[in-house]
């Protein structure tokens, strides 16, 4: 039940693989939940060209490290994964992977959606986007559109 | 021993520093940790805190040879 913090793009379905082969039991698990976020090239109306997510590395690795621990109890998994990157990001590169294996659907789809929130909400992450207007924090934004 | 303070995203660039050491002193809070580290300039009310890595309110007592952290709302993902 790892979280890994990545300075460098990832492909999400060679990790969903990979993580698969190595850490899961074939045939133990019937259900495989993912998501993937991707990088938009537009933000509240705004092309943006790329963006740099700044994070509080021991605070987020330790924040990552419990979500996944807890989240495989609340929802009896076999086993969840959760890849963030940090640094510079462009458009079409993704950003955030969450997986789910468990022995039903139902649990991985809800722990999927658990993981991302979770994450979302309170891990210690900050995206500054590079606008044609200059540069902007997310948090920024947000709060003026508010 | 001292608090390590530190500063993330808008917090970091408002103030110009990343980190700071302050002298430990009986009965600190996270609240005077930013008065004593910021010099006049007011927390921001979306503020968020945190001591030794784990979210804790302004009003949370600090001891010796903590980390505390300040940053904005978090926007990951």
């Amino acid at each position: 039940m790892p979280a890994i913090l990545l300075d460098k793009a990832f492909n999400p379905w060679d990790e969903v693989q990979r993580f698969q082969q190595q850490h899961l039991q074939s045939g133990h698990y019937g259900a495989t939940a993912s998501f993937v976020g991707t990088m938009r090239d537009f933000n509240i109306d705004e092309s943006v060209t790329h963006m740099t997510l700044e994070h509080y590395p021991e605070m987020t690795q330790h924040f990552l490290d419990t979500l996944c621990t807890q989240s495989c109890e609340k929802f009896d998994l076999d086993d969840c994964l959760v890849i963030h990157r940090y640094g510079d990001i462009y458009p079409g590169e993704p950003i955030v992977l969450t997986v789910a294996w468990s022995i039903h659907r139902a649990q991985a789809f809800d722990a999927c959606r658990y993981l991302m929130e979770e994450l979302k909400s309170h891990a210690p992450f900050w995206k500054k986007e590079v606008t044609e207007r200059g540069e902007r924090w997310v948090h920024d934004e947000l709060r003026s559109s508010e | 021993m001292s608090i390590n303070v530190q500063f993330f995203a808008s917090l970091r660039e408002l103030l110009g520093k990343q980190q700071t050491n302050l002298e430990y002193e009986p009965s600190l809070t996270v609240s005077h940790v930013w008065e004593k580290a910021c010099s006049g300039i007011a927390m921001p009310d979306n503020t968020l805190c945190a001591i030794n890595m784990e979210y804790v309110k302004p009003g949370t007592q600090v001891n010796e040879g903590d980390e505390v952290a300040f940053f904005p709302p978090v926007t990951g993902g």
